[in-house]
C-alpha cells in the first residue's frame, strides 16, 4: 500500500471533470467515520457521477497501489466504508439520478446513490413493491444496501437484498467496467457474479448500476401484538405460528429491558411486567388476513400468551409499530455507547439463543437488551455501555465474542445483515473454517490482485482482535 | 492562549457529542447537506468535527470555521434525531469558541460591536433605524437610488433585500402605538407583548396588528418599555455573553408586570425566549427566574388558540394559501398545529401544504445577508415546492422568513400573482382589521 502524493492528487484532479475532489482537512475528517466505531482519515474524497471517471481513478489507484473505499451515506454498523488505510473515498451517494421502473418486466434500474426509500416509493406508485426494508432506508443508499446485502424486518417472508438483484454494472479493482446478470429472472449463463458481488462489502468492486426485481404490492396488512410472561414461551409461539403454515411479513421480538426502555422514553401503554412481546404483521388478501389473525390468536393462547392485542384502526396499528421503532433511541438514553450485534440463528433455536444471551448478560454483568427480527432468527442483542469506561469495555469485548461463538455453535452466523466489516473480521475463521476462509481469500486475490479495493475489511490481519476500548 | 484539552472540551460541550451515534438520520432533513452535497455541511459531519477537536485530532479550530458558519441553525436535525443530540447548544458553543480565538479585521470588529452591542439591544437605535427607513422611502431618495441603479451596487447584496422591504411606518404613527390596551369583550388573559428589535423597527405594523388581534381574542395587552432585543442573533453568532446580558434585562423587565403570558410574533425570537431557561441554567441567581420566564413565553398563535381562536375570519375571495413554517418555531418551540388551525378557521381559504414543508427557506437570521449565495440555493429549492402548491398567499411566522419569501417571489417573477404575508397580517386582513 502506497501513500497518496501531491502528483497523485494532481492526476486525480485531471481525471475528475464532472465532479469534485475534496482535500481540505474539514472535508477529509467528514468522511472518516460511519455508524460504527473509529475515525480513519482519507487522503481525498471523490464525488462524481461519471462511471468512466471512476473507472479511470480505479486504474490509477491500481497502478499506484492506492486504497479505494466505496461509500454510500455511511450508515454502516460494521465499518464497511471506513478508509482504514487512508487513500481515496468514493462518495457514491452523488450518483442518485437513475431510478427507472419497468412495469412489464417487473424490474427497476437504479444508480447506486438512490435512497432505498426512493426505490420503495417509486415501486409503490405503480402498485409494486421492493421488499428489503432496513430501518435506515430513508437515509441509506441502494448501493450501500447491495454492498452489505442488507436485510430488515421483512426478511422472514420476502428474503433480503440479494434475493431482489438480478443484474449489476461493476467497476472491477483493475478498473474495467463489467456487466453481470440482466433483466431476466432466469439466467444461468456462467457463474452468478451478481450474487458474488452483492454482500461483498465493497471488497470486489464498485457497483455503479443495479437491476432490481419487483413484486406486486400486497393489497392489505394486519397487525397483532402478543404478550408473554416468559421469553421461552414467546419463542415457542414463533415456531408454532410458522409451522401452522402462516408466513407473516414481519415478526419482531422485544424483551423486557427493551419494553421498559421504550416506556420510560415515551409512555405508550406497553406491558412493562411482561418478559417479552411479539409484534406480528401479516400481508395479503383481506379475507385471508382475517382468518390468519384468528389462528394466531388461538396459537398464542395455546402456548401461554398473557394477552393478545389487535389494533382496531390504522392509528392504533401505527402506535404498536412505533414502540418497535423507538427501541434503538430509547436504549441509548441508558448509557451513551451502543454495540448493536446481529448474530443470527436458525428460527428453531431462538428460545435457546435467548436463554444463552441472558446467561452471557449475567456472566459479564453487562446491560444487554434483546430485540429484533425473531421470525427469521435475526436477533439484535444490543449492549449498552460507556466507551469511556475501559474496564466495562473489556467485559463487553468478551461478551461480544461469546455471543458470536454461541450463534455459530447453534448453527447460526456472525452477521445476519450488518456485515463483517472491521469488528467481526477476527471471527471469520471460527464460522468458515480455515479452508472456507482460504477460498474466499483466493477469490479476493483473483479479483483484486493489488488489494486496493476496501482493504482491511472482512479478512482479519494477522493477530487482529476485537477491540472496543 | 494556553489551554488544556480538558478546558477546550468543556468549552465545546464535548460531552454532548457522545449522544450522536452517527446514524445519519439528520442527513435527509438538512438543507445545507442537500444544497452543498457533502458531509462537512451536515449535522453529523459538524458534530464529528467538534468531537475531533475535543479528542485532540484537530488542533486548529479554524478548520471548523466554514462548516459552522454555513450552518443555518434551523435545527431540523434535532427534530429528526432519534437520540436527542442537543445540536443547537453544540453549534453555539463551537461558534463562540471560534469567535473567541478569531481576530476580526478592524472594520468588521467595529461593525460587530456596533450592531450587537449598540443597535439591536437599543430600542432608541432601532426606532431610529425604522424612522430612517421611513425617511428613505418618503423623501424620494429610494426613487433616486433605484433610478441611478445605486441599489444594485450595495454590498452584501443588500440591494436585493431593499426591493422587498416592508412599507415603513412614520414616526408619528409609531408613537401612536399604545402601551396598554384592554380586551374586547370578556377578558381571558393578561399578556405582555414582546416587540422584538427587528420586528419593532421594520415591521411595526405587524406588531400593532398583533396587539389588536390579541385584544380582539380577549387579552389585556401591555407593552413593557424596558424590554430589549431577545439576543438570538448574538447567540447564533457566538456572542454568548451579550446574549445572556440581554436575557437578564428582559427577564427583569417582564417580571415587573404580573401577566399570564409573554407573547411574541417572531419564530426566531420566540425560540430564544423559550431557551432562556437553558441559556442561564448554570447561573444560580438567574436559573429559576429564566425558566419561569421561558414557561410564560408563547407564540401569538398559541395564545390566540388558547383564547378560542378568532371569530368570523373571512377571505374576500377564494384563495389558495400555503404556510412556510419558521424552523425555530417548529424545531425549538415545537409550535406546529396552532398556525395551521388558525389558517383553517378562515372561511374561503384553502390551505395547501407544500412538499418538504418543514425545510428552512434559507433566511436563518442574518444568514441570507452574510452567506447570500448559499442562502439563495436553498431559497430556490423552497420556491420549487412553493410554486407547486399554486398558492397565491405564502404565510410565514417570522420576519426573516417573511423577507426571504418575498425575495423568493421577486426572484421567480411572481410578484403580480403571489403575496408573502406574516400570519398576523393575513389574520388581520381576513378579520377586517387594517
Amino acid at each position: 500500500m502506497k501513500a497518496v502524493k501531491q502528483k497523485h492528487i494532481e492526476e486525480i484532479q485531471n481525471i475528475v471533470k464532472e465532479g469534485r475532489v475534496l482535500i481540505d482537512k474539514s472535508d477529509r475528517f467528514s468522511y472518516s467515520f460511519d455508524g460504527s466505531f473509529g475515525t480513519f482519515l482519507p487522503d481525498a474524497v471523490i464525488q462524481t457521477k461519471s462511471v468512466e471517471e471512476l473507472a479511470a481513478l480505479v486504474k490509477l489507484a491500481n497502478r499506484e497501489q492506492i486504497p479505494v473505499y466505496p461509500r454510500g451515506q455511511s450508515t454502516s454498523l460494521s465499518g464497511g466504508p471506513l478508509p482504514v488505510k487512508g487513500g481515496l473515498v468514493f462518495d457514491l451517494s452523488v450518483m442518485n439520478d437513475v431510478l427507472e421502473i419497468y412495469e412489464e418486466d417487473l424490474v427497476a434500474v437504479v444508480s447506486p446513490g438512490v435512497l432505498t426509500s426512493a426505490v420503495h416509493q417509486a415501486a409503490e406508485q405503480r402498485g409494486l413493491m421492493y421488499p428489503p426494508d432496513p430501518s435506515s432506508s430513508h437515509v441509506s443508499t441502494i448501493g450501500g444496501n447491495l454492498a452489505e446485502n442488507s436485510g430488515g424486518p421483512r426478511g422472514l417472508k420476502y428474503g433480503v437484498t440479494k434475493d431482489y438483484v438480478i443484474g449489476l454494472e461493476v467497476i472491477t479493482p483493475e478498473g474495467e467496467i463489467i456487466k453481470t446478470g440482466g433483466k431476466t429472472v432466469k439466467n444461468v449463463t456462467g457463474y452468478d457474479l451478481t450474487k458474488l458481488i452483492v454482500g461483498s462489502e465493497g471488497t470486489l468492486g464498485i457497483i455503479t448500476k443495479a437491476i432490481l426485481r419487483l413484486i406486486p404490492k400486497p393489497v392489505a396488512s394486519a397487525t397483532v401484538m402478543a404478550v408473554f410472561n416468559s421469553l421461552v414461551d414467546a419463542g415457542s409461539a414463533i415456531s408454532k405460528i410458522l409451522s401452522a403454515g402462516i408466513l407473516p411479513s414481519k415478526m419482531e421480538l422485544m424483551d423486557q429491558s427493551s419494553i421498559t426502555a421504550v416506556e420510560n422514553y415515551e409512555p405508550l401503554g406497553l406491558p412493562t411486567e411482561a418478559e417479552a412481546i411479539i409484534l406480528i404483521e401479516l400481508d395479503g388478501h383481506p379475507l385471508a388476513l382475517e382468518d390468519e389473525v384468528k389462528k394466531i390468536n388461538e396459537l398464542c393462547h395455546s402456548v401461554g400468551a398473557e394477552e393478545i392485542r389487535i389494533p382496531k384502526n390504522k392509528a392504533e396499528e401505527a402506535e404498536i409499530w412505533r414502540a418497535r421503532k423507538l427501541v434503538s433511541p430509547a436504549i441509548v438514553r441508558i448509557k451513551p455507547t451502543k454495540i448493536s450485534e446481529d448474530a443470527t440463528v436458525p428460527r428453531s433455536k431462538i428460545p435457546q439463543m435467548c436463554q444463552r444471551l441472558q446467561e452471557i448478560r449475567d456472566k459479564y454483568n453487562i446491560h444487554l437488551v434483546v430485540f429484533g427480527h425473531a421470525g427469521d432468527g435475526n436477533l439484535h442483542p444490543n449492549i449498552i455501555c460507556d466507551k469511556n469506561d475501559k474496564e466495562e469495555m473489556r467485559r463487553v469485548e468478551q461478551a461480544v465474542a461469546e455471543i458470536f461463538t454461541t450463534a455459530v455453535e447453534l448453527g447460526g452466523t456472525l452477521s445476519g445483515e450488518h456485515g463483517i466489516g472491521l469488528m467481526k473480521a477476527p471471527f471469520m475463521e471460527m464460522e468458515l473454517g480455515t479452508a472456507g476462509l482460504e477460498m474466499m481469500k483466493r477469490i479476493k486475490k483473483v479479483w483484486d490482485p493489488n488489494n486496493i479495493m476496501n482493504p482491511g475489511k472482512i479478512f482479519p490481519e494477522p493477530g487482529q482482535k476485537l477491540e472496543l476500548s | 492562549m494556553k489551554q488544556t484539552l480538558e478546558q477546550l472540551k468543556e468549552e465545546l460541550q464535548y460531552e454532548k457529542t457522545n449522544a450522536c451515534v452517527q446514524c445519519g438520520y439528520c442527513l435527509p432533513v438538512c438543507p445545507t447537506y442537500m444544497t452543498m452535497g457533502k458531509e462537512t455541511h451536515s449535522p453529523r459531519g459538524r458534530i464529528n468535527l467538534i468531537k475531533m477537536v475535543g479528542e485532540g485530532k484537530i488542533t486548529d479550530l479554524s478548520v471548523l470555521e466554514e462548516p459552522m458558519n454555513m450552518c443555518l441553525g434551523c435545527r431540523a436535525c434535532e427534530t429528526a434525531c432519534p437520540t436527542g443530540v442537543q445540536y443547537g447548544s453544540l453549534l453555539e458553543a463551537a461558534r463562540a469558541a471560534i469567535v473567541k480565538r478569531k481576530t476580526f479585521s478592524v472594520p468588521v470588529r467595529l461593525l460587530r460591536n456596533a450592531m450587537f452591542k449598540k443597535v439591536f439591544p437599543s430600542r432608541q437605535a432601532m426606532t431610529l433605524t425604522g424612522n430612517a427607513v421611513w425617511l428613505y422611502e418618503k423623501s424620494g431618495v429610494r426613487k433616486a437610488a433605484h433610478k441611478s441603479g445605486m441599489t444594485n451596487k450595495l454590498p452584501y447584496h443588500l440591494g436585493a433585500f431593499e426591493a422587498v422591504m416592508p412599507q415603513a411606518v412614520s414616526p408619528k404613527e409609531r408613537k401612536k402605538t399604545p402601551d396598554r390596551i384592554k380586551a374586547k369583550g370578556e377578558k381571558k388573559y393578561t399578556v405582555a407583548f414582546f416587540t422584538g428589535c427587528i420586528m419593532d423597527a421594520m415591521f411595526q405594523r405587524i406588531n400593532r396588528l398583533s396587539i389588536e388581534l390579541l385584544a380582539e381574542a380577549g387579552c389585556d395587552v401591555v407593552v413593557i418599555q424596558k424590554q430589549t432585543c431577545c439576543g438570538a442573533l448574538h447567540a447564533h453568532s457566538g456572542e454568548m455573553e451579550e446574549a445572556k446580558r440581554l436575557a437578564k434585562q428582559n427577564i427583569a423587565a417582564f417580571e415587573e408586570e404580573n401577566v399570564d403570558f409573554v407573547v411574541n410574533n417572531a419564530g426566531g425570537c420566540g425560540a430564544m425566549l423559550y431557551e432562556y431557561g437553558h441559556l442561564l441554567a448554570s447561573d444560580q441567581e438567574w436559573a429559576a427566574r429564566a425558566s419561569a420566564f421561558s414557561e410564560k413565553s408563547k407564540d401569538i398563535s398559541e395564545v390566540l388558540i388558547s383564547c378560542g381562536g378568532l371569530p368570523n375570519l373571512r377571505s374576500k375571495r377564494k384563495e389558495r394559501v400555503t404556510y412556510q413554517r419558521s424552523c425555530h418555531m417548529t424545531n425549538v418551540q415545537k409550535v406546529t398545529k396552532q398556525p395551521v388551525e388558525l389558517l383553517k378557521s378562515i372561511s374561503g381559504v384553502q390551505l395547501i401544504e407544500m412538499e418538504r414543508a418543514d425545510m428552512c427557506c434559507g433566511s436563518a437570521g442574518i444568514y441570507n445577508i452574510v452567506n447570500y449565495d448559499a442562502s439563495m440555493e436553498i431559497l430556490d429549492e423552497k420556491m420549487k415546492d412553493t410554486k407547486a402548491t399554486g398558492a397565491s398567499v405564502v404565510v410565514t411566522t417570522n420576519p426573516g422568513c417573511l423577507l426571504q419569501m418575498k425575495l423568493g417571489i421577486e426572484r421567480e417573477n411572481l410578484s403580480q400573482s403571489v403575496r408573502a404575508l406574516h400570519l398576523i397580517e393575513y389574520l388581520a386582513e381576513t378579520a377586517g382589521i387594517s
